[in-house]
């Protein structure tokens, strides 16, 4: 498969379909796994990374669901190739850093990639979209089995998978799923909800993951640790704590919608008001404010079938995806000019927001803001 | 106070968390605590930054020998640099340091999960081996020696079988 493939298909776990869908954008398991007596990928010689890759990849490639993948050694993928796959969180930040003795591997509909020589030797993680952990640990596991058959893993009766950072050994699984919770922001919720989070022994990020800023009321939550928990406990628990913060995100929009109905309809509507008529964004703004859209179609304010085409904004205005569908190297200021074209043009299907379905829920409550 | 992380300047933001109990600190200067993002309110990295820093204090505490790795050359001195383990072998040479560390950052001191086929193999092989030798002492001293001959060709199979499975 050819790069241009990639980027004509949206990834599968993108398309808003999955159980709660309208919260959970997308669910994600990677497990880390290293093969025995070899150094690990950071300090590994080149030559023994070589090595490595050369053994791991042919036994990837050979998978039955990578039949029809995307293959690629990182020195042959361009910067900029490289940045569209980390903003399409195909592959990891660290991994685009990466040029000779490493590779990519991933299917066609990308909700399953395996990149090798990262921090680990194998890095494979799938994705799926909506709230589906188990279903995305399920295929993992069953690659993981295919392909411990091929290779030797590093493998300790008390410690588990060895990984070449210990805060991944045991298991070697990191679960996560990114959630949209532009209610629990407006109403100011959200630092009490990521503390209790952290409490409990799971992780809360940024859009981009590790030290990464929360853009678009986008949250990563993930687990913490990796040993000492079985796989399938460690997704359980995660689940259920997101099947909270699910819960808690619904009852701030009510609360919203009952007790500050202006707010809600101020904000959709300045949205909607500067996506269409702004001539220049940047990428923080346009997320920012799609989100506002978002949840306007949650609510009712947008039709629901518009969904699909701002959910592809969020992706389609990342900076390197601008800049491939430019023919020439663009500023910031003109990615930014860019960027604001893009969101008008599809934004013109998108009708003003009808603010009548909310304010019929909200005169179903008892109190609503008073205007000023 | 000097800086946690890059050890020469002023530490001017100090961090306390408490994570299941335990409390973690750490002093930072102004261009650390930029670069790891903790002044960005949001302060996502904070538990990471800490285990990061956690880890380099315990493996100080048992630095007092330069140990290296016989599989990989690695050392204590490189574990604090990067935070990473030089390869697998890593695991059983640094034992010691890596214990407290790990007790620190997870749940539990042992893996509970997914265990792979080959280290099925192997464990069942070494409680074959084991039940075979116990058995060949108990023939040797009871003198029976055409049993013995027998589990002795027994566990040389054995052997020759899990060379082929690795530990």
């Amino acid at each position: 498969m050819k790069f241009s493939n990639v980027m004509s298909n949206t990834g599968e776990w993108l398309r808003s379909e999955g159980p709660h869908h309208q919260i959970v954008i997308s669910s994600r398991v990677r497990l880390a796994r290293n093969l025995r007596n070899r150094a690990f990928p950071g300090w590994a010689k080149k030559a023994e990374r070589t090595a490595v890759l050369e053994l791991v990849k042919p036994c990837v490639e050979k998978l039955p669901e990578m039949q029809d993948s995307f293959s690629e050694f990182l020195q042959d993928l361009s910067a900029l190739e490289k940045q569209v796959l980390v903003e399409r969180h195909l592959i990891s930040r660290e991994h685009a850093a990466k040029s000779s003795g490493s590779a990519v591997i991933m299917n066609r509909r990308q909700t399953l990639s395996i990149m090798i020589n990262e921090e680990d030797h194998l890095r494979m993680q799938s994705m799926r979209s909506g709230l589906q952990l188990k279903q995305a640990f399920k295929l993992l596991d069953k690659i993981d089995t295919a392909l411990e058959a091929e290779l030797e893993f590093a493998y300790d009766q008390k410690l588990g998978y060895l990984t070449a950072c210990p805060t991944n050994v045991g298991t070697g699984m990191r679960a996560s799923a990114m959630l949209h919770l532009p209610g629990l922001v407006l109403s100011e919720l959200i630092n009490q909800v990521v503390q209790a989070v952290s409490k409990i022994g799971l992780a809360v990020r940024g859009f981009y993951g590790e030290g990464t800023e929360a853009m678009g009321n986008l949250f990563q939550i993930s687990n913490q640790t990796t040993l000492g928990e079985k796989e399938d406990e460690i997704i359980t628990r995660l689940t259920k704590v997101i099947e909270t913060i699910i819960q808690k995100e619904h009852d701030a929009r009510h609360i919203l919608i009952q007790k500050k109905p202006n707010t809600l309809w101020d904000q959709i509507g300045r949205a909607y008001g500067v996506l269409t008529y702004a001539h220049a964004m940047s990428s923080k703004e346009a997320l920012n404010l799609l989100s506002i859209i978002k949840l306007g179609i949650d609510l009712g304010a947008f039709p629901e079938d518009k969904r699909l085409a701002i959910d592809e904004l969020f992706i389609d205005t990342q900076p390197a995806h601008l800049q491939r569908s430019s023919q020439q190297k663009l500023t910031a200021e003109e990615r930014d000019h860019l960027r604001a074209q893009i969101i008008r043009t599809r934004l013109k299907v998108l009708p003003k927001p009808d603010i009548s379905k909310l304010a019929k829920e909200a005169g179903n409550g008892s109190s609503s803001e008073p205007t000023e | 106070m000097l800086c946690d992380v890059c050890k020469c300047n002023d530490a001017t933001v100090f961090l306390t968390q408490i994570i299941e109990g335990k409390m973690q600190k750490v002093n930072l200067c102004d261009v650390c605590s930029k670069e790891k993002g903790v002044q960005d309110p949001t302060g996502f990295a904070l538990a990471d930054l800490l285990l990061g820093i956690g880890a380099a204090e315990e493996i100080e505490k048992g630095a007092a020998t330069t140990q290296k790795c016989p599989v990989c050359g690695f050392t204590q001195p490189d574990f604090k640099k990067t935070g990473r383990l030089g390869c697998s072998s890593c695991y059983a040479t640094f034992t010691e340091a890596l214990n407290a560390l790990l007790k620190a950052m997870h749940k539990g001191t042992s893996h509970v999960g997914k265990v792979p086929q080959r280290a099925h193999r192997a464990v069942e092989l070494s409680d074959r081996m084991r039940n075979l030798n116990e058995s060949l002492q108990k023939a040797v001293a009871e003198e029976n020696y055409e049993t013995a001959a027998s589990l002795r060709d027994q566990i040389k199979q054995l052997e020759s079988e899990s060379t082929r499975v690795g530990p």
